[in-house]
């Protein structure tokens, strides 16, 4: 994957991820195995949307890479609030780092700056587009927690909008996992997106209830329902209630069913779900680091 | 030339389009960038009977060879479409569109969130899929039946094959 864009999950064949997997997994072990393997690289940071996890972690992950961080800062201290196109932006921040990453609220603007620019491009979320890395950092623990072999998986919330659904659901059709979508009628996934999964031989298994679902689930990975999706907030109160998880709902789940979250969660996992062992949304947050550094590893 | 195609009188040389879906000439002309501006002498026959379509549509320009790469984008719009280049009043020349893989500039992304519809120096594509077409940038995916709603009207692009 040496100097490649990381644009789409779909681009990522089964061999690419597990070479990221199990790179990070040696790092993971090894961390100071690879403190100087990119000193002086310099990673730079275009982040048009705000964000926590994926930005701190990128940061983090070439930090500790021996590297540093150039970082455009917000839009609204940039040259974009001059009205500065995208393709002008990356075009004069390549200049000054080794790779970039861009986060941006509109679909295919990664596709797009890709074009404009020779530094490799990664991806870190493309309006209701694609979170190539989320999902790099997703399988990961999937792989930790439950394994691939025979994994039935649900993922519920926001599935028209949820970027990190459509690169998770693009992705897992390279294992043998059974897929299992959980969404309002109103959020159900995109058109193109059940096209490439029936396209990529993967059945597309849509539920409106979880119920229906939750007892042969080995992961649940859970999205946030956002308030600005619906007209009405007596709607979205009705809609976002029904996509809760709590300690109840959980009484008839596997044992070991592991539940993940992209994070932030709002209220759609209840805090008491926290403490139990099901829950593996912040272990899942601090699998950015290895992974992403896995990943920069293997572009740099 | 059929009694049909002389309905809108013979050109002497020049590009006749035949075999159009009834209905979509003007999407054809639209699709090739032809709107009057270029100087060309454009005729248009629609819904002319047709023994082998039910109804259909001839667009005769005159003075204009169109090319192969030209003409098979109208594969989106108008698969059965024949193309007959015309020297001296004969036809020296006929094909039919063939599909093509890609097309640039063409279209407008439905999509109002994707970048190709933002003030960036960037051109719409779209992948050829069975029934419709694709979104080289946002992946959103336009139906066979929708596409000609979604000609870009500021002028014509350019197929890839």
């Amino acid at each position: 994957m040496r100097d490649e864009d990381i644009i789409s999950a779909k681009q990522l064949s089964r061999a690419d991820i597990e070479g990221v997997l199990d790179r990070a997994a040696e790092i993971a072990a090894d961390p100071a195995a690879v403190a100087d393997r990119h000193a002086n690289a310099l990673l730079g940071l275009c982040f048009f949307e705000p964000s926590t996890r994926t930005k701190m972690s990128f940061a983090a992950a070439i930090k500790r890479l021996g590297g540093d961080v150039v970082d455009m800062g917000t839009v609204e201290s940039s040259s974009v609030k001059k009205g500065e196109s995208l393709a002008d932006t990356v075009r004069v921040v390549e200049g000054y780092a080794d790779a970039l990453v861009l986060r941006h609220p509109m679909e295919g603007s990664a596709q797009m700056a890709s074009e404009f620019v020779d530094v490799p491009l990664i991806n870190a979320g493309d309006g209701a587009g694609q979170h190539p890395t989320q999902t790099l950092l997703d399988l990961y623990t999937i792989r930790e927690n439950a394994g691939f072999d025979d994994l039935t998986i649900g993922i519920m919330g926001d599935l028209k909008y949820g970027r990190t659904v459509h690169s998770l659901a693009h992705a897992l059709t390279n294992f043998d996992a059974s897929q299992h979508f959980i969404s309002p009628e109103s959020l159900r996934l995109p058109r193109s997106v059940r096209y490439d999964l029936h396209e990529a031989g993967a059945q597309v298994r849509e539920h409106t209830d979880i119920e229906n679902v939750l007892e042969a689930l080995d992961v649940l990975y859970v999205t946030r329902i956002q308030r600005e999706r619906f007209p009405d907030e007596n709607e979205y109160r009705q809609i976002a209630g029904e996509y809760r998880i709590d300690a109840d709902l959980l009484e008839k789940a596997k044992d070991d069913l592991t539940v993940m979250h992209p994070l932030p969660r709002v209220d759609e996992i209840a805090p008491e779900i926290d403490e139990t062992e099901y829950a593996t949304y912040f272990e899942q947050a601090h699998n950015g680091v290895p992974v992403r550094m896995a990943l920069l590893d293997s572009i740099l | 030339m059929t009694d049909t195609e002389l309905r809108v009188s013979k050109i002497e040389s020049g590009t006749v389009i035949d075999h159009i879906a009834g209905g979509q000439a003007l999407n054809v002309l639209a699709i090739l960038g032809i709107d009057g501006s270029g100087g060309e002498s454009v005729s248009i026959g629609m819904n002319v009977p047709s023994g082998k379509v039910g109804q259909k549509d001839v667009v005769k320009v005159e003075g204009r060879e169109l090319s192969q790469s030209e003409v098979d984008v109208l594969s989106l719009i108008a698969p059965e479409a024949t193309i007959n280049i015309i020297r001296d009043f004969e036809v020296v020349e006929k094909n039919r569109v063939e599909r093509t893989d890609t097309v640039r500039g063409i279209l407008v992304c439905p999509n109002h969130n994707c970048i190709t519809n933002a003030d960036e120096p960037v051109r719409t594509e779209f992948e050829v899929l069975d029934d419709g077409v694709r979104c080289a940038y946002c992946d959103t995916i336009i139906r066979g039946s929708d596409v000609a709603e979604h000609i870009d009207a500021r002028g014509s692009g350019e197929t890839a094959l």
